[in-house]
């Protein structure tokens, strides 16, 4: 089963229209989810092959979080809401 | 304990004892699900049973309610501390962006969770045996058990050093048994996701 995402239909603000200023999906450590479990969801959830996975789950682990994705903040949002149903703790934040 | 099947499941053998345990460990988390974990407000709205021959009446009843859902104040993650990890806020630092994600998106994620964990009760037999589950009910199987343990997790304020903490619990400490079951949800879904990862 596949989680559908919501549609958000809302306007556009004025940030969003500035388009240097990527979005990210940031995955924080957490002491309970599984390191093979972690790697998994990041190989599952975004295709990511092996390695780019563990390194990512790695970063988590070792530097507190990581950035697992960047885009625009409807697909980061998509991302956030996957993960959560994964249980792995993520948040959207907009680089600066 | 799981092992992949030729048609991109998994299959496992449960001996009642552990099947029994499953079964009493993810009906809380399920129920905690139903609940809104703030306090003042009703449970989660179920769907009303009845006749459903006027169709009319029942689009403008979905209509109203989401109407009512889009005018509805952002809400504020639960103050159950349970709850508060299984539906995390979406933004760290901007409680509005937080709120209005939540408003759009939490309900979908408890059916989402529901759903996982209705998948891990439908499909484990009563007095244990043979579990044979597909690659989806087997990948809804581990987000169950995970959802299961971030409630022991959070209940038991667990670190990564588990089983330091464990060590230095009293033989005689009501919490040595949970922290023994959370080990072995630990050794439950790391064998389930090896199985599912080769």
């Amino acid at each position: 089963m596949s989680v559908a995402p919501a549609e958000l239909d809302r306007p556009l603000t004025a940030d969003e229209t500035v388009p240097d200023k990527p979005w990210m999906t940031i995955v924080w450590n957490d002491p309970v989810n599984l390191m093979s479990y972690v790697t998994y969801v990041f190989e599952h959830v975004f295709g990511y092959p092996r390695p780019k996975a563990e390194k990512l789950m790695l970063d988590v682990h070792h530097k507190g979080k990581a950035v697992v994705a960047v885009g625009t903040r409807e697909s980061m949002e998509h991302n956030v809401e996957v993960l959560h149903g994964y249980g792995l703790w993520a948040t959207v934040r907009q680089d600066n | 304990m799981f092992r992949r099947t030729r048609d991109g499941g998994v299959s496992v053998w449960l001996p009642p004892g552990e099947a029994t345990l499953l079964r009493t460990l993810v009906v809380p988390v399920l129920d905690l699900l139903g609940e809104t974990g703030r306090p003042g407000e009703a449970g989660y709205p179920q769907t009303q049973g009845g006749t459903a021959d006027d169709l009319d009446r029942l689009l403008a009843e979905a209509v109203e309610a989401v109407e009512a859902a889009e005018a509805a104040e952002a809400p504020s993650v639960p103050d159950d501390p349970v709850l508060a990890r299984l539906l995390p806020d979406a933004y760290q630092d901007d409680p509005e962006a937080a709120g209005e994600f939540r408003k759009y998106t939490e309900s979908s994620l408890r059916e989402a969770k529901k759903y996982f964990a209705q998948t891990l009760l439908d499909t484990l037999p009563p007095s244990g045996g043979r579990v044979r589950l597909t690659g989806d009910q087997a990948r809804d199987w581990m987000r169950a058990l995970n959802d299961v343990r971030l409630m022991f997790g959070v209940r038991l304020e667990v670190t990564e050093d588990f089983e330091e903490q464990l060590a230095s619990l009293a033989p005689d400490d009501p919490k040595v048994a949970a922290f023994e079951v959370y080990g072995w949800l630990g050794a439950v879904q790391e064998s389930l996701v090896r199985a599912l990862d080769k």
